[in-house]
């Protein structure tokens, strides 16, 4: 196997720029080993026609000064491609081919970027592990029988089986960080209307934000800036300046204030998880940073007010895939009610039905102020904290997620302890702000586990550099043994 | 017709009843495009040719709020003496129909942009101003068709996502004719301001009518039932008899009115119950997160007050006061924009009051009986201005004038050329028409003699042959005079 693609993005792109390779033949390499890992499950659609035939475009008249000069990318299916089909992990929409490109996927074609195939996800981005894809679940390739994490489960897998140079997912309550962490790779869920919304699949439109995954802090900082940006396409989006964050990257963090929430310390939290959060403080104050004891205290209300707020605003985003317009149809039925019934039992999986079902509930007459409206000012004291503490301090550490990567069907029938999972992540989509996960270290197992950093609204520089700082000196190495090839 | 005093009671076997009306009205918004995308809003266009992606809810699409239509609420709640509301939120009403392609209508529930005011209405029996509850901005649904396939619906989504002004009215309404003049007050307001053009056979302009019933003297409201989507004031105006002549047999019955949902048949003329109370959607409104709150700076709002026209309200107490007009005839001629400014074009070339006769009068005749709106009239302004000034100068008189009028709007003619050609013109030169009359009294001594003795009936005939004599060109006035002082001599 090629040593090449074992590189991280930014390697890759100084290969291309210095003309040591070119776009088609970095192409080839993934497609040959995308072809020898269908065990990971981690691609629903290829498209490797299309990407052979843009590579030989690009190395025709290869323009160097582009963010992603030639390089082939797979992204979630949940990005809307033009030409290309986008599942979003449904029955619902097996054979959905949109006529459109989503904004942020359109941004990473015009810096250059090529699509090599669309990466597998949990149901609608609906769980924690990738185990509630219609098209099967994903393996992480540390452990054949454990999860990459979820939703963007797929996109993790394929990053750190070498599979992508790199990828987006996208983040409703954790689906980018904690697959990180639990594949041992980067991944930044950026501020709340960074990127465009228009175009990706709706899951719940004031938590889903699509943010980078990669190997490494500046590959995220590359990515990140070639797919964010305002688009008048998405009322939400915010009208801002682009920014140069793999420019300014930079190591030195000193006399920044980094924040520790006691919060985060939960009850039956693995011993491991702390004493890797620890190492973590002692790296950044060996830096010159200044750590700082903080209280968020409404975190522990964040779990029930995301399992609110998400299924209420799910219920009705998926209510539109109804079997009348496009996507599947049952054949059953002698009306329309009979039709949607059908339709909507066959083509959805039991995952998204109970996030279905639990928002309509919330969202009923007579439920609506003890549940949703409760979940949506318990939101602004869960935002009020953070905004509090940021006076105080520049950024927050913690731990990415409670444990490292479960074993498949570990947690299948237990919802409540998979949505457990996302008790670190969560907070931070409610509070619209960005947050990244780095790879801090394994556990015993030899599975990696990840540490996140939580920064200011649209202070992603911030946070980028703190994850680079930390990352140069972590020395994290992931073991990825390539067992299924 | 004019009444002095309000009579609208429905008799019941012991009592008498007050009909209280509400009326939620639906006013298609003029704007070229819809509510949250930029797709054509053109009436009559081919099914599903206007209809982009967001209209049609695929996958990740998002709306992004028409600022026109915006602007076009505001105008109209400032027609309606109305606060606007600097702070409004969209929320989704969600319930499954074909032609509701997203499974939920952004509307506005709890936060519309346009608050409380007023409408006045001029009534028989006087003014009455009928309170506004609200005005908010919703999507349209598309349409779905039942009868172009045995076993299947077809649905067009032209309509699907343009915007609608929901007008709530209080329950200020108290008769058919009431409603009438509201909704005619209504669509005069927005014409005036041109943010809908209230063409109710197109279905820009439809209704939900709420009907309830009470004993003349009682205080309190009945319960009341809802008569959805009735699209025409006629069937408005006989779904509130019908229904309320229903409930006023149920009362008297000693039965209850439940609370639902009807339809108004307009075959069977009757109203017919839809759903209960209890069958009542939970459309589990909640704000749309695709959508920021609305906020709409003051200035905005003062900016838009400049620019709106002189409102028919204003325009009547100015044709008052300017012209010399009759509350009546203001009225009338305020009813359309563009009668008014026919109106105006006319009166300022002509003579005020006599103008406002004869456009009540010939001119509305004659649009009406063709078919006409005022803005196609085969007579134009200027030229029906010189007609009046014919009449007021004397020139013609009224009867010729009736003749120049045919052949103006036959011809499309400027009167002074017919008048010309025709020589139509009136005798009113006194020598002339003193030279007519003795020739009259020469030629009919014997009259002339019975009329002196006494038997001045004959008047009638001397003026019958000098109009005879002139060719119907003598002027009335005139020869009247002469022939009363010739007829003393």
């Amino acid at each position: 196997m090629s040593e090449i693609i074992k590189k991280n993005l930014s390697e890759i792109i100084d290969l291309i720029k210095k003309k040591e390779i070119k776009s088609e033949e970095l192409s080839n390499l993934y497609i040959d080993k995308v072809n020898k890992s269908k065990k990971l499950n981690s691609y629903i659609t290829t498209c490797f026609e299309h990407t052979i035939q843009k590579s030989k475009e690009f190395d025709k008249k290869p323009n160097l000064n582009s963010l992603l000069p030639g390089v082939p990318l797979a992204v979630k299916d949940l990005f809307c491609t033009n030409g290309f089909k986008t599942t979003a992990g449904s029955k619902m929409l097996e054979n959905f081919i949109p006529q459109y490109e989503s904004t942020v996927t359109e941004n990473l074609w015009k810096e250059g970027a090529i699509l090599l195939g669309k990466l597998n996800c949990d149901e609608y981005a609906m769980g924690s592990s990738n185990e509630t894809s219609y098209f099967g679940n994903v393996i992480n390739p540390i452990a054949k029988d454990t999860v990459p994490g979820g939703s963007s489960g797929g996109s993790a897998s394929a990053l750190a089986a070498d599979l992508t140079p790199a990828t987006i997912g996208t983040d409703t309550g954790g689906s980018i960080r904690q697959p990180a962490s639990f594949t041992g790779t980067v991944g930044l869920k950026p501020t709340y209307g960074l990127c465009s919304r228009w175009g990706i699949v709706a899951f719940a439109s004031s938590l889903d934000q699509a943010g980078p995954m990669t190997k490494s802090v500046k590959d995220c900082s590359i990515m990140l800036e070639a797919m964010a940006g305002f688009d008048k396409k998405d009322s939400t989006s915010i009208e801002k300046k682009k920014e140069n964050y793999s420019k300014n990257l930079k190591t030195d963090i000193k006399g920044l204030k980094i924040g520790i929430p006691k919060e985060y310390r939960v009850d039956n939290m693995p011993k491991e998880i702390d004493e890797l959060w620890n190492k973590g403080k002692s790296i950044l104050k060996d830096l010159g940073a200044d750590i700082i004891d903080i209280s968020l205290p409404h975190t522990k209300y964040a779990l029930p007010t995301y399992y609110i707020v998400a299924p209420a605003e799910a219920s009705s985003n998926l209510a539109r895939y109804d079997g009348v317009k496009y996507g599947y149809r049952s054949s059953k039925g002698n009306d329309l009610i009979e039709m949607y019934e059908n339709t909507r039992s066959e083509g959805f999986g039991d995952e998204v039905k109970r996030r279905i079902l639990i928002g309509t509930y919330v969202l009923s007459s007579g439920y609506y102020d003890a549940y949703y409206l409760k979940a949506q000012k318990v939101r602004q004291l869960i935002k009020k904290d953070f905004d509090e503490n940021f006076g105080k301090v520049d950024a927050i550490l913690t731990p990415s997620t409670p444990s490292s990567a479960f074993k498949i069907g570990e947690k299948t029938n237990d919802p409540i302890s998979m949505y457990l999972n996302d008790i670190f992540t969560v907070p931070v989509n409610l509070a619209g702000l960005p947050a990244i996960s780095v790879p801090a270290g394994l556990d015993k197992k030899g599975y990696p586990l990840g540490l996140q950093l939580i920064g200011k609204t649209l202070d992603e520089q911030n946070i980028l550099n703190v994850a680079y700082a930390f990352e140069k000196n972590c020395n994290f190495k992931n073991e990825i043994k390539n067992w299924w090839l | 017709m004019s009444k002095d005093k309000f009579d609208y009671f429905i008799k019941g076997e012991k009592n008498n009843y007050e009909v209280i009306i509400g009326l939620e009205v639906h006013a298609q918004v003029s704007s070229n495009s819809k509510l949250f995308s930029g797709s054509a809003t053109k009436f009559g266009a081919e099914p599903n040719s206007q209809v982009s992606l967001i209209d049609s809810a695929f996958p990740g699409m998002l709306p992004v709020i028409n600022k026109e239509c915006i602007n076009q609420a505001i105008r109209t709640g400032l027609g309606l003496n109305a606060k606007i509301n600097n702070n409004s939120v969209f929320d989704r009403k969600n319930y499954f129909y074909a032609d509701l392609p997203q499974g939920y209508q952004i509307s506005q529930y709890k936060n519309p942009i346009v608050g409380e005011g007023k409408v006045l209405l001029d009534m028989p029996y006087g003014s009455k101003e009928i309170g506004i509850e609200r005005l908010h901005l919703e999507q349209d649904a598309g349409k779905s068709i039942h009868d172009m396939d045995p076993s299947s619906t077809y649905v067009d989504l032209n309509r699907s996502g343009i915007a609608l002004m929901e007008i709530v009215s209080k329950p200020d309404l108290r008769s058919p004719e009431e409603v009438n003049a509201y909704i005619k007050k209504l669509r005069t307001i927005m014409r005036y301001l041109g943010t809908c053009d209230g063409n109710m056979q197109e279905g820009s302009l439809r209704a939900d009518v709420n009907v309830s019933v009470r004993q003349v003297g009682d205080k309190n409201f009945g319960t009341r039932c809802e008569i959805k989507n009735v699209n025409s004031i006629k069937f408005m105006q006989m779904a509130i008899e019908y229904e309320a002549k229903r409930q006023v047999e149920l009362l008297d019955e000693g039965k209850k009115i439940e609370q639902e949902t009807r339809l108004f048949d307009t075959k069977k003329n009757e109203t017919r119950s839809m759903r209960s109370k209890e069958d009542a959607h939970d459309y589990r409104y909640f704000p749309d997160p695709d959508l920021l709150p609305l906020k709409i700076e003051q200035k905005l709002i003062d900016d838009l007050k400049k620019t709106l026209p002189e409102l028919p309200d204003n325009k009547k107490e100015r044709f008052m006061s300017d012209y010399g007009l009759n509350s009546y005839e203001a009225n009338v001629l305020v009813s359309e924009k563009e009668i008014s400014n026919y109106y105006e074009e006319v009166a300022k070339l002509s003579d005020k009051k006599l103008a406002a006769t004869w456009m009540m009068g010939d001119l509305f005749a004659m649009l009406n009986d063709k078919g006409l709106n005022i803005s196609k009239s085969p007579i134009s302004a200027k030229n029906f201005a010189e007609l009046i000034q014919s009449i007021k100068s004397g020139e013609i008189s009224g009867r010729i004038a009736k003749e120049v009028f045919e052949l103006m709007v036959e011809s499309g003619d400027n009167p002074k050329k017919i008048i010309e050609s025709k020589g139509m013109k009136q005798q009113s030169d006194p020598k002339e028409l003193e030279k007519i009359i003795n020739e009259i009294l020469t030629k009919n001594k014997d009259k002339v003699e019975q009329y002196k003795s006494g038997k001045e009936k004959l008047f009638g005939f001397f003026v019958g042959q000098v109009m005879k004599q002139s060719g119907g060109k003598a002027n009335p006035q005139l020869t009247n005079d002469i022939l009363k002082k010739l007829l003393k001599g």
